[in-house]
């Protein structure tokens, strides 16, 4: 991104639009972090202050501390299974993804073309569509209820993620670099490790930014497979809780506040990774 | 992406120790992904044809032709959730198009404190869909919600609204909630866009004598085409698989006014245990995503190369 200079002035009602945009974007964030600490009769007041007159900790406390069968206990125990598949799915992907993209973007076989092509159609699968029969399948495997369930089925649609997004960006490591080395008498596999790992680094990093993403907003899957404390995702959590409990809504944003934390710290922390990779298949720069 | 333009003189030894390197690399890839989505495809694509009542692996299937799909034919909710989720794709990604467009523009603008704007418009995205689903939920709430106290405290409304209490209200609720976290998306895929139109264009359009509108018109939307192309693609055929954001905001309701075909799908296979009708109806969603980007490419298939006129 270069500093542009513009021939004109910024007008002051571009401001005013960008104030009114930055408003409704963040005031429902920012709110649901203030709900979380409101008392809950304060919630319920009409009229409602925004900005409660103390702070009530009690439902972070909870949280933290109670058993997991508790409504509360339970966000931290999803949250913990969340964390678990989301590693476990990305360590996969990365395993199977690294070599399969090393193929695409390295070797000249038949098929090569479709054979991406089919990866990436898988995109267009709906969840629906393959939830069914999964579901038969894993209750006979007895999958259903367990992190390596999730982690395998989730795999499923990060690899194709990882194997087309680093395919693409091997593609622009130069080939005389790995050449160099093949005529050194490096292997493919050591052609692969030595050489062409290390160039493709960022890439890595931003697949696995994008692949923890991927995973952390499933929740069709999630909602089917799982249904006891012990294997349920932070969003299956919530959105049971917001279901049978609606008028709890401290509880509810607090275990919201709890799933956004990751998500939301990776798009702050590396908000130039996400977007330059997000929208490096669709702009030729 | 490079293809095989790039093509060496490969000895065909060469090219089938490659062949054979290729298949060895990328089996784990396809066990993993053909096992979890090709396998269960096929699976769903007969179970369409099949009465399967029961999740029980020896319960019997036996072969009903075209059954299923006459039979949803002739349903009327089927009817219901075709029309509920074509409209939620076009308002839904009509609106996210419009107002990412303006985004991306406004993000795009040599301002003083950019970075602030453009953090804020990536967090509705990062936010996760059931987290925000569930938030504006109760923000929407008719007794309590804190959009309708915001909305009564600043004099814009009399009374408290139930948004999400009657079936064109919930509907376009439902769309707007989805907008307001995936135009970030949008706005950013343009933003790019931006960023690679060469500034010499505006300079001399705007020697031309062009305005500010005239510019935007006839020099930014045409170059921002092979950008919004694909962001069309992909968000119509998101929008059309629609589950998530329905499900926790009203579960379909009210009377299935939002019940989206995935939403159909999904009650008619886990709540009737109508395993195969529900097969069928979610091959209506595949066939759609399909044909859909099928028609985009032959559509928009000319404006993805390199340059046009």
């Amino acid at each position: 991104m270069t500093k542009r200079r513009s021939m004109h002035r910024v007008r002051w009602w571009v401001y005013l639009i960008a104030a009114v945009v930055i408003f409704i974007a963040l005031a429902p964030i920012v709110w649901l972090a203030i709900a979380s600490i409101t008392p809950s009769d304060a919630l319920l007041e009409k009229p409602l202050r925004f900005f409660p007159a103390h702070v009530d900790l009690s439902r972070w406390n909870a949280i933290f501390t109670q058993g997991e069968h508790s409504p509360a206990g339970g966000f931290r125990v999803s949250m913990l299974n969340s964390l678990v598949i989301a590693f476990g799915t990305v360590v996969i992907s990365l395993l199977v993804g690294i070599p399969g993209a090393y193929a695409f973007s390295r070797l000249r076989f038949r098929g090569r073309r479709t054979a991406l092509m089919t990866f990436l159609a898988t995109y267009m699968v709906p969840t629906i569509a393959l939830v069914i029969p999964l579901y038969l399948i894993m209750a006979n495997l007895h999958l259903l209820n367990t992190r390596i369930g999730l982690i395998i089925v989730y795999s499923s649609f990060v690899t194709p993620f990882v194997l087309w997004s680093l395919s693409n960006y091997m593609d622009g490591v130069p080939r005389e670099l790995d050449e160099a080395a093949t005529i050194d008498g490096a292997g493919r596999m050591r052609v692969l490790w030595s050489v062409l790992l290390p160039l493709t680094r960022p890439g890595i990093f931003a697949a696995i930014l994008f692949a923890t993403l991927l995973c952390w907003d499933e929740f069709l899957y999630a909602l089917i497979f799982t249904s006891t404390t012990a294997s349920k995702t932070i969003p299956v959590a919530v959105a049971e809780f917001s279901g049978k409990f609606s008028t709890d809504f401290g509880l509810v944003a607090a275990g919201g506040v709890l799933a956004a934390l990751p998500p939301v710290f990776i798009a702050l922390a590396f908000q130039r990774y996400l977007v330059a990779g997000l929208v490096s298949g669709a702009v030729k720069g | 992406m490079t293809d095989a333009s790039v093509d060496v003189v490969t000895k065909p030894r060469q090219a089938r120790s490659d062949g054979r390197a290729a298949l060895f690399l990328l089996l784990p890839a396809v066990v993993v992904v053909l096992g979890v989505v090709g396998w269960p495809l096929v699976t769903t694509i007969l179970n369409s044809f099949r009465r399967v009542e029961s999740a029980l692996p020896k319960a019997p299937k036996p072969f009903v032709g075209l059954h299923n799909y006459a039979y949803i034919l002739g349903d009327a909710d089927f009817w219901n959730a075709v029309h509920n989720t074509l409209y939620f794709t076009f308002f839904n990604t009509g609106l996210e198009l419009i107002l990412g467009v303006g985004l991306g523009v406004l993000m795009f603008q040599p301002m003083r404190g950019r970075w602030l704007l453009r953090v804020a418009v990536i967090l509705p995205w990062a936010l996760p869909t059931v987290v925000n689903a569930a938030m504006w939920r109760y923000y929407m709430n008719a007794d309590y919600g804190p959009l309708n106290a915001l909305l009564v405290q600043t004099g814009l409304r009399q009374d408290y609204y139930s948004f999400l209490g009657s079936g064109t209200s919930a509907m376009n609720s439902v769309i707007l909630v989805d907008v307001w976290k995936n135009t970030s998306l949008v706005a950013f895929f343009v933003l790019a866009g931006l960023q690679v139109i060469p500034k010499e264009l505006y300079e001399s359009a705007e020697i031309d004598g062009a305005g500010a509108l005239r510019r935007f018109w006839s020099v930014t939307l045409p170059l921002l085409r092979p950008v919004l192309a694909v962001v069309l693609v992909l968000r119509t055929i998101e929008a059309f698989k629609v589950f998530d954001v329905i499900y926790v905001m009203t579960r379909g309701g009210p009377a299935s006014s939002t019940t989206s075909l995935a939403l159909y799908a999904y009650k008619t296979a886990f709540s009737d245990q109508l395993f195969g009708i529900g097969s069928a109806i979610s091959l209506v969603i595949v066939l759609f995503c399909l044909s859909l980007s099928l028609f985009y490419i032959r559509a928009l298939g000319g404006s993805m190369g390199p340059d046009q006129t």
